[in-house]
């Protein structure tokens, strides 16, 4: 396709590289710009009198005697004791995308490999239950949970988040599997290996590829969760997303909003680092869907 | 698979979708017909040589009684999806009587909670869906131009306004347009009117709204469009340049035809997705002038009241609303099925 006579004419390759450039803005200039701002004190973040401010950190200078200051991150690490929420978040996301991986794995596998007509509703059914808003579900939960008393603690918001995942989760792992040649798993059969030896000692080792993307994004609805998390978990094991939003309540009265600033910025962090590891498989898992279908 | 097999491999899963989400769908409908108890009232009177005075106190251990023998309240049936915080019925019916115009009545519609909320949803849901489709075409196109190692760090920044956690990246944004932010000076600026805020006006927070959504939203559709573009069939647009063709043709009557499955796949999904708009309206701090059936049951479930059955009722007529966005959405996945029958 490279050849001369197909080169974009001089003015459509501007307007098109002009438009990328106008599209990267766009998506990264916020990003960059709180970044760069929560190490400033909140009268330079939000300047009325002159918005170079924010660039150059005039009043945090005046303050603190060098354009830069960590204390935005100490309020909210330390003060507020962010790093509470940072582990809740860590145990939440660690123990939804095992959980939803390992009974997804079994389920999807087994939707992938049986040919009766139940398979089918099996899908639609999950097909719904994705379209489901999970707020919609919590005020079924609140009841029944402070009934056993179970609310307000991880485990609980744990099992609920599994849940909410399945749907897709078996989706995403059924057309990965049938991508499996069912040979593999027959032929094994042939030699006398049950249904779950063929899938232990077979489909295992090859199925990694697909059970890393569909994890990752169990690992994005447990971490981006808002609904369920801040209407289950009690104040002591708030998540960090629940936690920013209380802040919210309490530090625009306090004029700490450099706190939730810096608590914003440290809950994005670690999605940079992952949409820089895993883009390739984020992409792919996001058009496994469209393609096909 | 033998359906033994079959069944001990689904188990785990399909009793956690039964537990957690079968189950709270048939309670929340449950919850929606049932309203909590009204505390047991006595009324005594006490005469004094003049004059009787009645006297009404709750009797608190007839209550507790009432609420332990029948925990989910008294039955209401529909009554609560009737009454003034949802399909509001009765002030519906007076607001037509008592209005002479349409603009007056819809005026009035406007300050019913759920006409609110359904009125801002709407807008969202069927502005930012067909705006979020151009935006995430045209940023594929032009991707597909650059050169193979520019296409790498291009995604990547992409990919980021989808990726973040939407109660973060509407804060991100919210910061910037506030009237101290660096966009909020800007635009008072550009229309030199100091005062200006966001904050204030709904026609504006409508629009960072969905602007919003739009930024939030155009990733996807991209990645998606992108990935159609690496299939297109090159003997097709080979063909049509030796026909004459120019570049706009090419993509008009090769490219578009090619991607228009995908455009309603990503139209289908991105109506339901939002539909249930919710963590912007937080982010934003926006209740005041725009609200959503998800913000409305986030609402009345938190606070020290939770008016359990009031959210119940609005969790119901989301998911019948969900239900109608998903409609086209079966009927495509059960042709499809059909197809490969």
């Amino acid at each position: 396709m490279a050849s001369k006579t197909l080169r974009a004419p001089f003015s459509l390759r501007l307007l098109t590289n002009g438009f990328i450039v106008f599209w990267l803005i766009l998506a990264a200039f916020p990003f960059v710009w709180t970044l760069w701002g929560s190490f400033k004190v909140e009268l330079d973040f939000f300047s009325i009198a002159d918005w170079t401010n924010a660039l150059t950190g005039y009043n945090t200078e005046r303050t603190y005697g060098s354009p830069f200051t960590g204390v935005g991150y100490h309020g909210a690490w330390v003060q507020e004791e962010f790093w509470r929420a940072v582990i809740n978040t860590g145990i939440v996301c660690f123990f939804v995308v095992c959980t939803s991986l390992t009974i997804g794995t079994l389920g999807g596998y087994a939707l992938s490999r049986s040919a009766f007509r139940y398979t089918f509703w099996l899908l639609i059914i999950a097909l719904i239950f994705r379209a489901m808003p999970p707020i919609t579900l919590v005020s079924g939960y609140l009841l029944p949970f402070f009934e056993w008393n179970v609310w307000g603690i991880l485990p609980t918001t744990i099992i609920v988040l599994v849940a909410i995942n399945q749907p897709f989760t078996l989706w995403m792992l059924h057309s990965f599997f049938q991508n499996i040649p069912k040979e593999l798993d027959e032929s094994a059969k042939v030699d006398g290996c049950t249904q779950f030896q063929a899938f232990r000692w077979v489909i295992v080792p090859v199925m990694w590829p697909g059970v890393i993307t569909t994890g990752l994004f169990s690992f994005l609805l447990a971490y981006n969760d808002f609904a369920v998390t801040s209407m289950l978990l009690s104040e002591s094991n708030r998540t960090m997303v629940p936690e920013i939003a209380a802040f919210l309540g309490t530090t625009y009265t306090e004029g700490n909003v450099m706190f939730a600033v810096a608590a914003v910025v440290s809950a994005t962090a670690p999605l940079f680092i992952l949409v820089m590891f895993f883009q390739r498989q984020i992409v792919s898992g996001l058009t496994a869907g469209a393609v096909k279908g | 698979m033998k359906h033994r097999t079959f069944f001990w491999f689904f188990l785990p899963t399909g009793l956690a979708m039964l537990l957690f989400i079968a189950a709270p769908i048939v309670s929340v409908v449950l919850q929606s017909v049932f309203a909590p108890h009204e505390p047991v009232l006595i009324t005594a009177q006490t005469c004094t040589p003049f004059s009787c005075t009645e006297e009404t106190t709750i009797d608190q251990e007839a209550t507790r009684v009432l609420r332990e023998a029948k925990p989910l309240g008294r039955f209401v049936g529909l009554d609560i999806y009737f009454n003034r915080g949802h399909l509001a019925t009765a002030e519906v019916a007076e607001a037509w009587r008592t209005t002479d115009s349409l603009t007056a009545f819809f005026r009035e519609l406007g300050d019913l909670p759920f006409y609110r909320a359904m009125a801002f949803t709407l807008t969202y849901t069927f502005t930012v869906t067909p705006l979020l489709i151009i935006l995430g075409m045209a940023i594929a196109l032009a991707v597909n131009t650059l050169a193979q190692k520019l296409k790498g760090v291009v995604i990547f920044f992409s990919l980021l306004p989808m990726i973040v956690t939407p109660l973060v990246g509407s804060l991100i944004m919210f910061w910037m347009i506030d009237n101290r932010g660096v966009l909020g000076n800007f635009l008072s600026w550009l229309v030199s009117d100091p005062d200006l805020s966001v904050k204030a006006s709904t026609g504006l927070m409508w629009v960072s709204l969905i602007i919003y959504g739009i930024w939030h939203s155009a990733p996807f559709a991209f990645v998606v469009f992108y990935a159609g573009l690496q299939t297109l069939p090159e003997d097709q647009i080979e063909a049509a340049q030796i026909d004459g063709a120019s570049r706009w043709q090419q993509v008009r009557y090769i490219v578009v035809p090619h991607l228009m499955p995908l455009v309603t796949f990503v139209a289908l999904i991105q109506l339901m997705d939002n539909f249930r708009v919710f963590e912007p309206i937080v982010g934003f701090n926006a209740s005041a002038h725009a609200t959503s059936l998800s913000w409305i049951i986030f609402n009345d479930l938190g606070g020290e009241t939770r008016q359990l059955s009031a959210a119940a009722a609005t969790s119901v007529m989301t998911i019948i609303g969900v239900a109608i966005l998903l409609s086209p959405v079966l009927v495509r996945t059960w042709r499809d099925f059909k197809g490969k029958m």
